[in-house]
């Protein structure tokens, strides 16, 4: 039972794929893997932080208050991570820029609480919050790695030969095509889920 | 502030550089909000008007209270600004952003609740909706790394507001003839509506050069 609580964030609900929600950070970073990796790696640890924290303290909060609670405690996490890839990788921190700070109004992290880590014990939001990170990681690392190959030929920055006659789209690599991108590959997993659907009933 | 600087300011904000077209910003609202030409329109104005006031606030609180040598703070206190000497002000730029985006929503809400029924019924569910929407917050960061002025702050603001209604209204354009086709049947809903926004933001690509 609690391993369904890990898995669901990855397939059945993902973030980004299924539930929709987080969509402008996930656009704006997943034009190179490395700034896709950096980002989902920041609100992977925002959500972990977050979750387990707000679940801790769910029987002290008062109903009425309890949204900007979340925003304080989602803050605290937010700013330690935007601080600390800014000690570290200051160059990958320089490109994403102002989206760090802005998964504080992320729907993922105030969704998950809400939704979640309100009503479950400490261990379930943990692992809901690894489930959920892992599924928003393996959907931002798909959206960057089609986006990074079709629009520079190269992974992590590192140059891809051997695919003959292809010639980089550079629409993949700005706005455009990262819109275009994530509409097809949403209905690709509509399409996907509609199989699976016939197939059982 | 020269003509100049407005002009580009607004030109930049409104199409080169249209917030959710080109700078991924405010994408729930916009697809969320998008599905009628009212609702969209209702939104639009709402999210203008709280950009302008919180670009204003935010650069106010930036210049006097939280920037090295803050000129109120340092006069209230009559010695050094605290929070610049202990390297506070990148770790409390965040918080106290969101904090007064949060207020002054708020605040809003409140007022127009008790003085302008009219208008608060026609905005009324958008409004809450504001607090959580990243093109506030991001417009108030981006003044901050740009080091705008108070009227370049807000100026960027509302030019930015105007460009979301912008994009926005056009959506909903867009997906009312949209809601008459026939689709096939996963790609109804989100996904078409962002395979347009895509069409949308290639057509905003050919603003680029005004810059």
């Amino acid at each position: 039972m609690q391993m369904r609580e890990l898995t669901k964030g990855i397939f059945s609900s993902n973030p980004l794929f299924v539930i929709v929600l987080g969509v402008c950070p996930s656009l704006a970073t997943s034009g190179e893997m490395k700034t896709a990796f950096a980002m989902s790696i920041a609100a992977a640890f925002v959500l972990l932080g977050s979750n387990v924290f707000i679940a801790l303290i769910r029987n002290v909060v008062p109903g009425g208050v309890r949204i900007p609670c979340y925003i304080i405690v989602i803050c605290t996490f937010v700013t330690i991570a935007d601080l600390t890839l800014k000690a570290t990788a200051p160059a990958i921190s320089d490109t994403i820029g102002i989206f760090i700070p802005l998964i504080v109004v992320n729907c993922i992290m105030a969704g998950r609480a809400e939704a979640y880590a309100l009503k479950n014990t400490v261990f379930n939001s943990l692992l809901d919050a690894i489930g959920m990170g892992i599924g928003y990681m393996l959907a931002l690392l798909l959206l960057s790695f089609i986006r990074e190959l079709a629009g520079h030929g190269t992974l992590f920055g590192f140059p891809q030969g051997g695919i003959p006659y292809y010639k980089p789209m550079s629409v993949m690599s700005i706005a455009p095509g990262a819109f275009l991108l994530l509409g097809l590959l949403l209905g690709f997993f509509a399409w996907l889920r509609g199989l699976r659907k016939a197939k059982v009933t | 502030m020269s003509f100049e600087s407005i002009f580009t300011i607004v030109i930049a904000n409104i199409l080169v550089q249209n917030f959710i077209l080109a700078r991924f910003l405010g994408l729930c609202p916009f697809v969320g909000v998008s599905k009628r030409f009212s609702d969209a329109f209702g939104m639009g104005v709402a999210v203008t008007f709280v950009m302008g006031m919180v670009s204003l606030f935010t650069n106010v609180i930036q210049t006097n209270v939280l920037d090295p040598n803050a000129p109120l703070l340092v006069w209230l206190l009559g010695k050094e600004s605290p929070i610049a000497k202990e390297g506070l002000d990148a770790i409390l730029r965040t918080v106290t952003y969101i904090l007064t985006i949060a207020a002054f929503v708020q605040l809003v809400e409140m007022f127009l609740k008790k003085s302008v029924p009219a208008l608060y019924r026609a905005l009324g569910i958008y409004l809450p909706l504001i607090t959580t929407n990243c093109t506030v917050l991001g417009v108030a960061l981006l003044n901050t790394t740009q080091h705008r002025s108070l009227p370049e702050a807000v100026l960027q603001g509302i030019a930015a507001g105007a460009g979301f209604t912008i994009a926005i209204l056009l959506m909903s354009g867009i997906r009312e003839r949209i809601e008459l086709l026939d689709l096939p049947k996963p790609l109804r809903g989100m996904p078409i509506a962002f395979v347009c926004t895509g069409l949308m933001a290639l057509a905003f690509l050919g603003f680029q050069g005004m810059g």
